[in-house]
């Protein structure tokens, strides 16, 4: 691989992954609502 | 019986979304845009339309989807007449169904395909067989009237027990049957997409060709063309990706988030699912097919070859490569990853109709659930009978694509304008999670409607090969695929009727051989330096008009007897589709009819 493309490659795809990482962990962290929500085994 | 489906989980809630988003075109569509479009480069145009559409258009859907839903609605039409009470977006909403069935008619049908091929991986149907018996076992099996396994009507069979099994888990209602799907699906996809990837990246050099190399397809897929940059046709596919990508437009989203309370989040929800979808097919879908393709077949193979087609007439080969055991592994974990991938989409599609029914003719769960399969179930039948015919790419022409960007822009119009962007952006952050910026405000005003205006028109009129350099700078050529020239057939430049009792030539030349064997006739045209232009092909039964050394011209007659044109069978699917839109209207309409009887009040 050019070295351009490698970096292309690695930027872009270590970016998405830490973004839709952080995403998710804060859909895992954040603090449930107080009944009633909208979930039923919440 | 009222509708009281909940969802069981943030967690389940955002897998189903993002199971919703993800689907095969994260792992077939997207690497063969980014090879056609600047390589590396078209990230760039990518992420900008997922900041300026994507993500504003995620968040639209399911503001809509949370506001409808606080009203008891929980499918399009009745969600956009609580936002407007103009009876004409009662009828918009109507996409919000009528989107979702169309698709899932054939959807279904490449699901069943995926079901069948882990089944076939699973028995080691592929293992020694080259890359064009591959290819062939592919043509054989949607061919309806043969069988690759022995078992009559074979593609009907795994049509059938793909739509059951999809109908079933409806049947188990949102957290039930959805969101368990969604939870062991998608964490099994994204494993697979892992190790498949790994496999792609790790793979390197086969030296089974010159430049069979992984890396080499690495290469191809990301080295930044900068100059693409300024093609307006790069831009162009970036923004149909991540439009499509996203499953924007269909009706889900506002679905799924109208179980959602108003006080709790749907901002946080929304990115998540929509950077998941990102992360499967940026990540994952960019590693397997194409470097894994490179890797035993060639760059120029490739580059030839690249599309659709190869999930299924060339990825068993090549696991093939690893051995009989690997391969049939490998073959289970693809497609059983594109059947996950398929499977949580079709489910997304199931819904809105679910919830219509279930909210405006007090149906139960399972009778909605029955009623949707055998909707798709009527729908999708000639979708397997005639896909040769091309039922299949007229659906997903009409119901997955342009019905999409219509709709998409019309919800988006009446949240930014006519709902008005403060209550909107007052629902997008009512209960959120995080700190949404209001900048986005004024994009989801001026520059998502814009941009989706720009898809439609480009939609309407795309020129020639898509190329809009050409059409701004030289001369416009409205090309076949746009919409205009789809409706008025302007690629069918013969046999234009339904029924006829002459087959026209589609082409002009000489006629160097017309000739038949026990089954068929044969005419072959070729231009003035004996070039093969095409031959034809048509029963005995037909007589030949034609014969060697005559010169024919576009429409001029090459077989006498009683033919059924292609035609017939594309305007066919289409009036179908006319007829589902009609028909879900008509209920619409009926369901309005017994809310003014009752006098049900929206808001």
């Amino acid at each position: 691989m050019t070295t351009a493309a490698l970096v292309t490659m690695i930027s872009v795809q270590a970016l998405v992954t830490i973004i839709s990482g952080y995403f998710f962990w804060k859909i895992l962290t954040a603090k449930p609502k107080p009944e009633p929500d909208s979930y039923s085994e919440e | 019986m009222a509708n009281r489906e909940q969802w069981g989980t943030r967690i389940g809630l955002v897998l189903a979304m993002a199971g919703n988003a993800v689907g095969l075109g994260n792992f077939l569509r997207f690497p063969v845009q980014a090879v056609q479009n600047g390589g590396g480069v078209f990230i760039i145009p990518y992420l900008v339309s997922f900041l300026l559409m994507g993500i504003p258009l995620l968040w639209i859907e399911w503001s809509i989807g949370r506001f409808g839903g606080r009203s008891n609605n929980h499918s399009t039409p009745f969600i956009m007449d609580s936002m407007d009470r103009r009876s004409f977006w009662k009828y918009v909403g109507v996409f919000g169904i009528f989107t979702n069935i169309g698709v899932a008619a054939y959807y279904c049908y490449i699901e069943s395909w995926t079901m069948s091929y882990v089944f076939h991986s699973i028995i080691q149907t592929f293992t020694g067989m080259s890359q064009e018996e591959v290819a062939a076992f592919f043509v054989k099996y949607v061919d309806v009237g043969k069988s690759t396994t022995g078992i009559p009507f074979e593609s009907v069979l795994f049509y059938l027990i793909c739509l059951g099994l999809n109908t079933y888990i409806l049947s188990r209602g949102l957290s039930g049957g959805v969101e368990k799907v969604a939870k062991i699906g998608m964490p099994l996809l994204i494993l697979f997409g892992i190790l498949l990837a790994v496999r792609g990246i790790t793979l390197g050099n086969t030296g089974l060709c010159a430049d069979c190399d992984s890396h080499v397809g690495m290469n191809f897929l990301w080295e930044p063309q900068f100059d693409k940059l300024l093609d307006l046709k790069v831009w162009f596919a970036a923004a149909g990706q991540i439009f499509f990508t996203l499953s924007l437009g269909m009706g889900t989203i506002q679905c799924y988030a109208s179980y959602v309370r108003s006080k709790d989040d749907i901002a946080l929800n929304a990115m998540s699912a929509g950077w998941m979808n990102g992360f499967v097919e940026i990540v994952l879908g960019a590693s397997i097919v194409i470097p894994i393709s490179v890797g035993y077949l060639g760059l120029d193979w490739v580059k030839e070859n690249a599309g659709f087609s190869m999930a299924f007439q060339t990825m068993p080969y090549l696991f093939n490569q690893w051995g009989a055991f690997l391969g049939s592994f490998a073959g289970v974990m693809w497609f059983g990853l594109l059947f996950f991938a398929g499977i949580t989409s079709s489910l997304a599609m199931g819904t809105p109709w679910m919830g219509f029914m279930q909210d405006e003719f007090k149906w139960s769960r399972p009778k909605a659930a029955f009623t949707f399969g055998l909707l798709v179930l009527i729908m999708g039948l000639p979708t397997v009978f005639f896909f040769q015919e091309g039922f299949f790419d007229e659906y997903d022409y009409w119901a997955g694509t342009a019905s999409l960007v219509i709709f998409a822009t019309f919800e988006t119009i009446l949240f930014s304008w006519i709902f008005g962007i403060d209550r909107g952006w007052k629902e997008l952050i009512q209960g959120a999670d995080m700190k949404v910026p209001v900048f986005f405000k004024y994009i989801m005003v001026f520059v998502t409607p814009i941009f989706l205006i720009i898809i439609l028109l480009g939609t309407l009129i795309t020129p020639k090969n898509g190329d809009w350099q050409k059409a701004f700078t030289e001369k416009y050529e409205l090309d076949h695929g746009s919409l205009i020239g789809k409706l008025t057939h302007s690629n069918i430049v013969a046999n234009r009727s339904w029924f006829a009792d002459r087959f026209e030539s589609e082409v002009s030349g000489i006629v160097t051989d017309a000739y038949s064997d026990q089954k068929n006739h044969y005419v072959i045209i070729s231009d003035e330096t004996g070039q093969v232009i095409k031959t034809y092909a048509q029963p005995i039964t037909k007589e030949l008009a034609v014969s060697v050394g005559d010169k024919v011209e576009i429409a001029t007659p090459l077989f006498r007897g009683r033919f059924v044109n292609p035609i017939f069978y594309l305007d066919l699917s289409r009036l179908m589709l006319l007829a589902l839109f009609i028909f879900i209207s008509v209920l619409v309409h009926k369901a309005h009819q017994k809310r003014k009887k009752i006098k049900r009040i929206y808001l």
